[in-house]
């Protein structure tokens, strides 16, 4: 007789083996080799040569302004996605006629066809001297300068991240049952409470979600800041361009790197467990 | 006849040739319908026939396309429902997923300007909960409790706010039949308790009968028949309420004389049957399509020799017992007669054991007396 559940753990072994195999040599090796890497010294050429040192952690104040601008961008960034969308997401999910729903939802992922290097170039000329200052010359305000400022990397990653941020609040909201606030409007709440009251805490998984996606993302991102900040917005993702490509300092670029990976588990399981305590916990993930 | 209905003090809902379209559809046409303060109304009827639309008129969530509402003696015509008098138990409760128990209960409350104290409103969700026995589950999450909790749970919310009428759109549909029962008989009891009016739509008969102080019978958006159960049952207008109203058996024919109260019809195969004509009913004249309606209970079933003077009735047919259903106080019979085909009779314990009781297969005779008889419109 075979025994049903040693033959039921043997499958599970089977099917979760490829992803059990992919895990480790794909994310969890690399990682690996990094914190080695970290603990390391650069040799005179470049790279990296074994040894067991701090000397890497001890020198991550020279980059002080890098983490800085990362950890104060990538909230910004996200708040500032999430202001954006959430309108652009409730007008989809609940405002916008059946018969243009698809139609619109497809321009919004539209941008992701072409690759965000390409886009946020586009972005340097319409910033650029040519582009929106010299509109808004030919109507007489004079000498505004957009790009390689604080303000066009904020409308890049706005630009960027919209998408990821949008859908997952359109989710939300669309599966939220209407007949909620037909009930909150038959027990007396006016329109614009009942969005406070009701919407808004059912949209939170949504939210939750795209803010989470975002922020991670935000916190490698080094093409925009490197684009339309014109260097003097400089993320972390930037240092680790430099370190790794051009001064080819792999030990302190690891140690770079294995602080930043800190840094996000910290935030993000501090966000997940706030996050957690707030939604309604029935059914609804965050992701 | 608006102006008779003006005249009403005590009318609490009032249509006046409401009409609403969607489209094409025209859910509610021309209604005029008058509801008094403190009565349990029921909207019934088959699916699609526009009862929830017409709850929706009053609670505020459409407005008609042409007449006018009135509640209280006041037209609502543009009153957003969030002004409107009136609370709702949705037919899927419609609960606030993300609030305890207690907070939606006091949902309402908190909607109040000025806004109630704390205390006050604690106290008067309290009091909410042991009203639908439910103290106690305050903290609860809403996907912890059952069918019948949940429902508690609405009926609380939709009833802190004292409204002077409660809209119920099928409340009970979702529960099983023996919980549906229960929450029949506290429904009637909190209504009497609180003494307002309740508006419910069903599509249920027994439970608009049972619970009922009147019902709107509707069909296709139009009123077919209002009155109080026992005059929808005794006195329908026409087939299709007598269909929807009890269960009837219908003889389909042609009007040949009309002397007095009494009309008689003649069957395609050319046999004749008389009956009262229903008061509710529009004249009748010869020529016209009609029916002779006999409720089951109405009927008599005998042995097969025994003749309609046997019976004491002025109909006697015989037939063969197709089948045959025990219902402890009643048995009911499906007898296939010869002329009229499949009749069902009613009969109860009592009478049962003058014949010590017939089993499918027995030829038997079935008859009735020509008062009991009503003839209907065929429609
Ligand atoms: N918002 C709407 N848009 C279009 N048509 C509608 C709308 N609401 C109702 N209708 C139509 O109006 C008619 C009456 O609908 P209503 O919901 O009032 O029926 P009902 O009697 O409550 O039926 P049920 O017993 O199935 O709930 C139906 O034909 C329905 O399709
Ligand atoms: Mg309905």
């Amino acid at each position: 007789m075979i025994d049903d559940t040693n033959a039921k753990r043997w499958l599970t072994g089977v099917l979760l083996g490829p992803t059990t195999v992919w895990f480790l040599f794909m994310l969890v090796l690399p990682l690996v080799v990094v914190a080695i890497f970290s603990f390391g010294m650069r040799s005179p050429e470049g790279g990296y040569v074994a040894s067991f040192t701090f000397d890497q952690y001890f020198n991550l104040p020279s980059r002080l302004a890098a983490f800085k601008n990362t950890l104060s961008y990538a909230p910004l960034g996200t708040l500032a996605s999430l202001l954006i969308a959430y309108p652009l997401a409730y007008y989809l999910a609940i405002k916008v006629n059946q018969k243009w729903k698809l139609l619109l939802l497809v321009l919004v992922i539209v941008p992701f066809w072409t690759s965000l290097l390409i886009r946020t170039y586009a972005w340097i000329f319409l910033l650029g001297g040519k582009g929106i200052p010299s509109l808004l010359e030919f109507i007489g305000i004079e000498g505004v300068r957009l790009i390689n400022t604080p303000f066009a990397v904020i409308v890049g990653i706005i630009y960027g991240y919209l998408p990821l941020m949008v859908f997952p609040i359109y989710i939300s909201l669309e599966k939220l049952d209407k007949r909620l606030l037909e009930a909150a409007a038959d027990l007396g709440c006016a329109p614009a409470r009942s969005f406070f009251q009701i919407t808004l805490p059912l949209s939170m998984p949504g939210m939750a979600t795209g803010c989470m996606l975002v922020f991670i993302l935000l916190m490698g991102e080094f093409l925009i800041p490197a684009f339309l900040g014109g260097g003097k917005v400089f993320f972390i993702g930037n240092a680790l361009v430099d370190l790794f490509l051009q001064s080819r300092n792999w030990p302190f670029g690891s140690a770079v790197a294995i602080t930043l990976v800190i840094i996000m588990l910290v935030t993000v399981s501090l966000y997940m467990r706030l996050a957690m305590g707030k939604s309604t916990g029935q059914d609804e993930s965050l992701m | 006849m608006t102006a008779e209905i003006n005249n009403l003090p005590d009318a609490d809902i009032e249509f006046r040739d409401v009409s609403k379209r969607f489209g094409d559809v025209i859910a509610v046409d021309n209604v005029s319908l008058l509801i008094k303060r403190g009565e349990f109304f029921s909207f019934l009827g088959p699916s699609g026939c526009g009862k929830t639309t017409s709850l929706r008129l009053i609670a505020g969530f459409e407005q008609p396309t042409t007449g006018g509402v009135q509640i209280g003696g006041t037209s609502v015509i543009g009153v957003p429902p969030h002004k409107r008098p009136v609370n709702m138990v949705f037919q899927h409760y419609a609960l606030f997923p993300h609030m305890t128990v207690a907070e939606n209960i006091g949902f309402g409350l908190r909607q109040r300007k000025p806004k109630p104290s704390r205390s006050d409103m604690d106290k008067q969700v309290d009091e909410s909960l042991e009203m639908v026995r439910m103290s106690g589950y305050g903290n609860r999450r809403i996907w912890e409790m059952s069918g019948g909790q949940q429902q508690r749970v609405a009926l609380a919310r939709a009833l802190i706010n004292r409204p002077t009428v409660l809209l119920l759109d099928e409340p009970l549909a979702a529960l099983d039949r023996k919980l549906r029962r229960d929450m029949q008989i506290e429904l009637q009891t909190l209504q009497r308790e609180v003494g307002i009016t309740f508006i419910l739509v069903t599509h249920d008969q027994e439970e608009a009968l049972s619970m009922s102080d009147q019902i709107c019978i509707m069909r296709e958006g139009r009123v077919e028949q209002l009155g109080s159960p026992r005059e929808l049952y005794d006195l329908p207008v026409n087939r299709y309420v007598a269909d929807f109203v009890g269960k009837t058996n219908f003889i389909a024919g042609t009007v040949s004389q009309v002397s007095g109260g009494t009309i008689t019809l003649e069957t395609e195969k050319g046999m004749s049957f008389s009956g009262r004509h229903s008061p509710e009913t529009k004249m009748l004249s010869p020529g016209d399509n009609a029916c002779v309606a006999i409720r089951p209970e109405l009927m008599l079933i005998g042995s097969d020799s025994e003749s309609a003077a046997d019976m004491n009735t002025d109909i006697a047919l015989s037939g063969q017992i197709k089948n045959q259903i025990f219902l402890g106080e009643h048995t009911e019979y499906l007898v296939a007669t010869d002329i009229i085909g499949d009749v069902l009779v009613l009969s109860p314990k009592y009478i049962e054991s003058r014949h010590k009781g017939f089993g499918p297969g027995d030829r038997v005779s079935v008859g009735w007396k020509n008062e009991i008889a009503l003839v209907l419109e065929d429609s």
